[in-house]
């Protein structure tokens, strides 16, 4: 780093160095970021969907929720929501974890722990809908 | 092991020792304004959505479930506390969905001037009150 860093030889240098942190693109750089998006764009017509729904379906009983999940449409638009809102939360989740958890052994631990509730309750919403929708 | 991050933060000074690279000064020398205050809350209303899920899986497994599961959950969602809860992730919902709009305009490559992104932001801050106002005077009227 003592030496000028327009040269070529201390650029090959600092890559070298780059590849030795392990940081840096591993040409996967931009999947999170672009998930983050889809996912985003998706849940606004989605969230709109359900938000009306659930108005519409305020304090109905059990049978008039199961009624409207058990419709094909609903259900469909339901697994929908639930994909993609958990999959958003995740990403999101996990950069907030990453910010602010510095130790690497905790961060690695919470991710791990954050993954594994969030992807369990998303399997507990999708069978739930799916039980409704073809069980009633 | 050390956090690797730490091979980030060896430098020179201007006299050619190595030092512990300085870090940039803490956030709390900034002074807060409209831009970086909706930042932090889009972070913070997409955290408390998250833990709105907790209520949101459960209300559909307690319907999937039994008739006595789905009673509790919805005693418990028609409490006032119940409302309350509803109520402030309804706010964190409207906020997260309009402020996720405006990053989406932000991620087209548009609005990034000064006086733009301070519109954007006071329009998302009042649309969500709206909004959320609109949804609970609706709900409250639908019940």
């Amino acid at each position: 780093m003592s030496t000028p860093a327009n040269t070529r030889e201390s650029a090959i240098r600092r890559s070298l160095l780059g590849q030795m942190r392990g940081l840096g693109s591993a040409r996967s750089g931009t999947g999170h970021w672009w998930m983050q998006r889809v996912t985003a764009v998706a849940l606004v017509p989605l969230a709109i969907w359900f938000v009306i729904g659930a108005i519409d379906h305020l304090g109905s009983g059990r049978t008039a929720i199961v009624h409207w999940m058990g419709g094909p449409v609903t259900a469909t638009l339901m697994l929908a929501l639930i994909a993609c809102m958990f999959e958003h939360m995740q990403l999101g989740l996990q950069v907030v974890i990453e910010d602010y958890v510095h130790n690497e052994a905790r961060r690695v631990a919470t991710l791990l722990a954050m993954k594994a509730g969030t992807g369990l309750l998303a399997i507990l919403a999708a069978i739930s809908v799916l039980k409704m929708a073809i069980a009633g | 092991m050390a956090d690797v991050r730490e091979a980030l933060m060896s430098g020179r000074n201007s006299e050619g020792a190595r030092v512990r690279r300085p870090l940039s000064p803490h956030l709390q020398v900034y002074r807060p304004q409209i831009t970086s205050t909706l930042s932090i809350l889009h972070r913070m209303a997409g955290v408390a959505l998250a833990v709105g899920t907790l209520l949101f899986v459960w209300w559909l497994a307690a319907a999937a479930d039994s008739d006595a599961a789905f009673s509790l959950a919805a005693g418990v969602m028609n409490s006032p506390i119940g409302w309350l809860l509803i109520a402030g992730w309804t706010l964190a919902l409207w906020y997260h969905f309009c402020n996720g709009i405006r990053h989406l305009w932000w991620d087209a490559g548009r609005g990034f001037e000064l006086k733009e992104a301070h519109a954007s932001g006071k329009f998302v801050v009042g649309a969500a009150v709206v909004l959320t106002a609109l949804t609970l005077i609706v709900g409250a009227l639908a019940r």
